[in-house]
């Protein structure tokens, strides 16, 4: 399997000892069998109970990690995918459609990588132009329109740096975005399934609520960006990925997620069913607790939500 | 002219000073013609051969814009936190130390209520000397209770960028800034109250991104860098030479994302005309 990183080799050792032993088909083999998978599951908790940050960044990465168009096929009934911004294009780096979850119709937003090559180069390595940011904005406003609950996937390296990407105004796009996202009168859920990159991130990640999966990652800057910066060598991301904060539980102790969807040890790239299961039943409590809410309350509570993140010091003056 | 240039390329190989810099003449940051101190020292620090606007600190820019004694600083208090305990080659402590030395303000960031031209406005003016302009938890507070304010005193607001971006060292925090100082601009709008944004060099990355670019009217100084990516981070992205004058002020004006380039000698009588029009008054003279 080409896709291993490098602390899930000895998993696969013995997934292939025990896949060999089976094969063989010999019932004097089944107790040998019952401790190598007994093995195997302990050594899985193992080196999954103790990643560290940059580990966990390769599997938010995994390109084997279902992505928002996998999402929407696991989550919801009837996608029906929606294109362009009206504007300027259609943008294969963010997918948007209608989609019923739970017997209920919602506006659904994502990411969207890649997973062969000439799908990640055609999508851009889910890296949005301005575009993929007013269609998100456009699908948003007509959930607000027909009040239907927004769910949005968020999964990028981040917006993409070019030269289009700076004509068409791309800091215009995510800053208006955050803007209006903040008084959107319907539900919002954001989701960070996979890699949380920055500005272009956070540009559909203005929720009521924002949940991260176990594995995945939300950062100011990449790893590599930020050892780019601090020690002019992007090798030392590893470094970077421990100082910076970004895995789920930390960014959950910084108030900045609201709830940490667990997935299977392994990660979700290794059972997608089970993933969506878990985020299907966290998705449906959030919704359903969002439900019951004024519009008023929706927008306040988002509001203060985000007003209250944040931490830096109060000097004490002595007045005079 | 060509004698200015050997004498300054020699002096930076040798890694000293740029002696030029310190004396009668300095080099323009933009075009980098050698040129008269006091002729840029005149014309408010623009360059007299490109109107280039030389970089001029928080304070001097509130000196600049706002009517001399009424500018009343806000949330001075309000000081960065290290909530990340982050270290790299310096601990972020003492980074933030260095710069409160080097720049004499508690943050990158000046805020308060002043008047401009006899119109009461609330202003924020980015100090670039510390720490890059960056914008981390306590400059997201400071701009977001100023915001605050100006709702509660039903003022306008004025925000002069000079940023490179959220501050790596206060990690996803500085990023959840730039939605909270947008929401902030949200109500603001909604209780018909004017922002004007006026960028200046540079202007990047999170600033940009949130609420430098949301101005109902966005100003830009003369040649000034503003853009989302750095444009270091774009030539390695596409491994193409940059096209002239990419990502500066008459760029981005050329491509619909601002509304005026104004020189700096004209920029106080330009405010003025525009919160004259926002206060439904006379915008002539």
């Amino acid at each position: 399997m080409p896709d291993t990183l490098d602390f899930e080799e000895p998993l696969l050792e013995l997934e292939t000892r025990i896949a060999e032993l089976q094969a063989l088909d010999d019932p004097a083999q089944r107790e040998e069998i019952g401790k190598l998978e007994e093995r195997l599951q302990r050594l899985r908790q193992k080196v999954f109970s103790s990643l560290t940050a940059w580990q966990t960044t390769q599997v938010a990465r995994h390109p084997r990690r279902p992505h928002t168009r996998d999402f929407c096929k696991l989550l919801f009934e009837d996608f029906i995918e929606l294109h362009g911004d009206r504007l300027f294009g259609d943008d294969p780096a963010i997918v948007a459609g209608l989609a019923r979850f739970e017997n209920q119709s919602v506006v659904v937003i994502g990411h969207q990588k890649g997973r062969e090559t000439r799908e990640k180069i055609s999508r851009n390595f889910g890296m949005p132009h301005p575009e993929g940011y007013r269609k998100a904005l456009r699908l948003m406003q007509l959930a607000e329109k027909f009040r239907k609950p927004i769910i949005t996937f968020i999964d990028t390296p981040g917006a993409y740096p070019g030269i289009a990407a700076e004509e068409r105004g791309q800091a215009e796009a995510i800053a208006r975005n955050l803007r209006e996202m903040s008084a959107l009168r319907v539900p919002v859920v954001a989701v960070v399934t996979g890699e949380g990159g920055s500005g272009g991130a956070l540009a559909i990640g203005v929720g009521n609520r924002v949940l991260m999966l176990r594995y995945a990652v939300y950062s100011v800057i990449s790893p590599e960006g930020c050892a780019a910066i601090l020690w002019g060598d992007a090798a030392k991301a590893s470094e970077a990925a421990e100082i910076m904060k970004i895995t789920a539980t930390d960014l959950q102790r910084l108030g900045v997620i609201d709830e940490v969807v667990p997935e299977p040890a392994g990660g979700a790239h290794r059972d997608w069913d089970v993933t969506a299961l878990n985020l299907k039943a966290v998705l449906a409590d959030h919704l359903r607790a969002l439900r019951g809410k004024t519009e008023a309350a929706l927008v306040n509570e988002r509001y203060e939500r985000f007003r209250r993140i944040g931490a830096f010091e109060e000097e004490f003056r002595p007045s005079a | 002219m060509v004698w200015f240039r050997r004498k300054d390329e020699a002096a930076e190989a040798k890694g000293k000073k740029v002696v030029i810099a310190e004396g009668l003449w300095i080099k323009c940051d933009s075009c980098k013609e050698i040129v008269y101190r006091a002729e840029v020292e005149r014309a408010g620090r623009v360059c007299p051969k490109c109107r280039y606007a030389f970089r001029i600190t928080a304070h001097e820019r509130i000196a600049h814009l706002i009517d001399h004694g009424t500018f009343e600083e806000r949330d001075t208090a309000v000081v960065p936190g290290d909530p990340l305990g982050f270290k790299d080659t310096k601990r972020y402590r003492d980074r933030v130390r260095a710069a409160r030395d080097k720049t004499g303000t508690t943050e990158a960031v000046v805020t308060g209520v002043g008047r401009l031209a006899g119109f009461p406005v609330v202003l924020a003016a980015f100090e670039f000397a510390y720490l890059g302009g960056s914008m981390g938890s306590a400059v997201g507070e400071k701009l977001t209770r100023m915001i605050e304010l100006a709702i509660a005193k039903h003022l306008p607001v004025i925000i002069v960028s000079a940023s490179g971006g959220a501050r790596m060292q206060e990690g996803i925090l500085s990023l959840m800034q730039m939605a909270k100082t947008s929401a902030a601009l949200q109500r603001l709008g909604e209780q018909g109250l004017p922002f004007i944004s006026l960028l200046t060099d540079p202007t990047t990355g999170g600033v940009t991104a949130s609420f430098a670019m949301l101005g109902d009217v966005i100003l830009a100084e003369p040649r000034a860098l503003i853009g989302f990516a750095g444009p270091r981070v774009i030539a390695e992205t596409i491994r193409q030479p940059l096209p002239e004058g990419f990502q500066r002020s008459e760029f981005l004006l050329e491509h619909g994302q601002l509304d005026l380039i104004v020189e700096r000698g004209q920029l106080r009588d330009t405010l003025r005309r525009l919160l004259a029009f926002f206060a439904d008054q006379p915008t002539s003279g």
